[in-house]
């Protein structure tokens, strides 16, 4: 009988493992390596993903004067950073503007300090920013009118330790989704 | 005779009736798989530049949870596609499986309106809702084509 439950616990294995391993958001195969890019950084020093290679990094892309679907997003990602505990430190969220009209290094600190100190957000010359879209495949357009408001993409790219872009979470995921896709690339997997 | 030949009619049309109601209503909701694929096949890109519109995903895609419920995207050209929300290295697929029913919304440069909608329904498990489910989705299909 124990030589049976043992039979059976170790066919079940992968396919428990595979459950575990599946990624919450829309994943990439192959992955590719994320396009490299050298913005200005919300921290007064130059931005590039090389930087932080070792680290997962969420890469979302928006502007400071966003009403709808940044707050949310970064209020997600912040949440995100508190149920991570002490793996959040092998985690960075970076912000990069569509807007560099009105989204200057200090502007990006500002608003994303409101969300976490750690967030670091990336700008620069609208040439600059719209080469990082294109390799990204983000589309933001600006809407005519007062507000000076873009349409632009809402999901938020995962980025594994060895710089691959693995995945893409929707817009309005949970907090737990990504916490879930974090500790599963955080592993290595 | 003419009043068994009216019964016997009568029966026949509720039959014709009935029967396909029955068969939506107890027949379970299945697919053949659990994604659903949309492909940009080779030649894509030269074909738009030579100004034919290649339309490849529709607007609006419908899913159903437990039973199709990933939307799985696959760029067969030769050069990086724009291709539902993302972009698409030559070869590279692109799979997100969707957990809540809920119509979703992404960004979307190939679509005229900027945007696809990804609609995606609870699994249809009584026989009221599978009734329901494919009348929509009859209503929906007959809809589209006219």
């Amino acid at each position: 009988m124990r030589a049976l439950l043992l039979v059976v616990a170790l066919l079940a294995t992968p396919f428990a493992l595979a459950a575990e391993g599946a990624l919450k958001a829309g994943v990439f195969s192959p992955p590719r390596q994320a396009p490299a890019f050298s913005l200005s950084g919300s921290n007064g020093a130059p931005l590039t993903l090389a930087d932080h290679r070792g680290k997962v990094v969420l890469l979302g892309f928006g502007f400071t004067s966003c009403t709808e679907v940044c707050p949310i997003t970064l209020g997600t990602l912040a949440r995100v950073h508190r149920l991570l505990g002490a793996q959040a430190a092998d985690v960075q969220v970076v912000y990069v503007t569509v807007d560099p009209e009105r989204d200057d290094a200090a502007q990006l600190k500002r608003y994303l300090g409101a969300f976490n100190a750690s967030f670091l957000g990336g700008t620069g010359s609208a040439e600059a920013l719209a080469a990082v879209r294109k390799d990204y495949g983000i589309m933001a357009t600006k809407v005519a009118g007062p507000d000076g408001a873009y349409d632009h993409s809402s999901f938020v790219y995962l980025i594994d330790r060895d710089g691959r872009l693995r995945a893409l979470m929707p817009y309005g995921r949970e907090a737990e989704d990504y916490v879930h896709d974090v500790r599963i690339l955080l592993a290595g997997r | 005779m003419r009043r068994g030949l009216k019964q016997a009619l009568a029966a026949l049309a509720a039959l014709g009736v009935l029967g396909p109601a029955a068969w939506a209503a107890f027949t379970p909701v299945t697919f053949d798989a659990r994604e659903a694929l949309f492909e940009i096949p080779k030649g894509t890109w030269a074909r738009r530049m030579a100004g034919d519109p290649v339309e490849i995903l529709p607007s609006e895609i419908h899913l159903v949870l437990e039973v199709r419920d990933v939307l799985l995207l696959r760029n067969l050209d030769d050069v990086p596609q724009v291709f539902g929300p993302t972009i698409l290295m030559p070869g590279q697929s692109f799979s997100l499986p969707f957990e809540q029913a809920s119509s979703y919304q992404f960004a979307c440069t190939a679509h005229a309106s900027g945007q696809m909608t990804v609609v995606v329904d609870e699994h249809p498990n009584t026989p009221w809702a599978r009734l329901r489910w494919r009348v929509v989705r009859l209503w929906k299909t007959v809809r589209w084509s006219s």
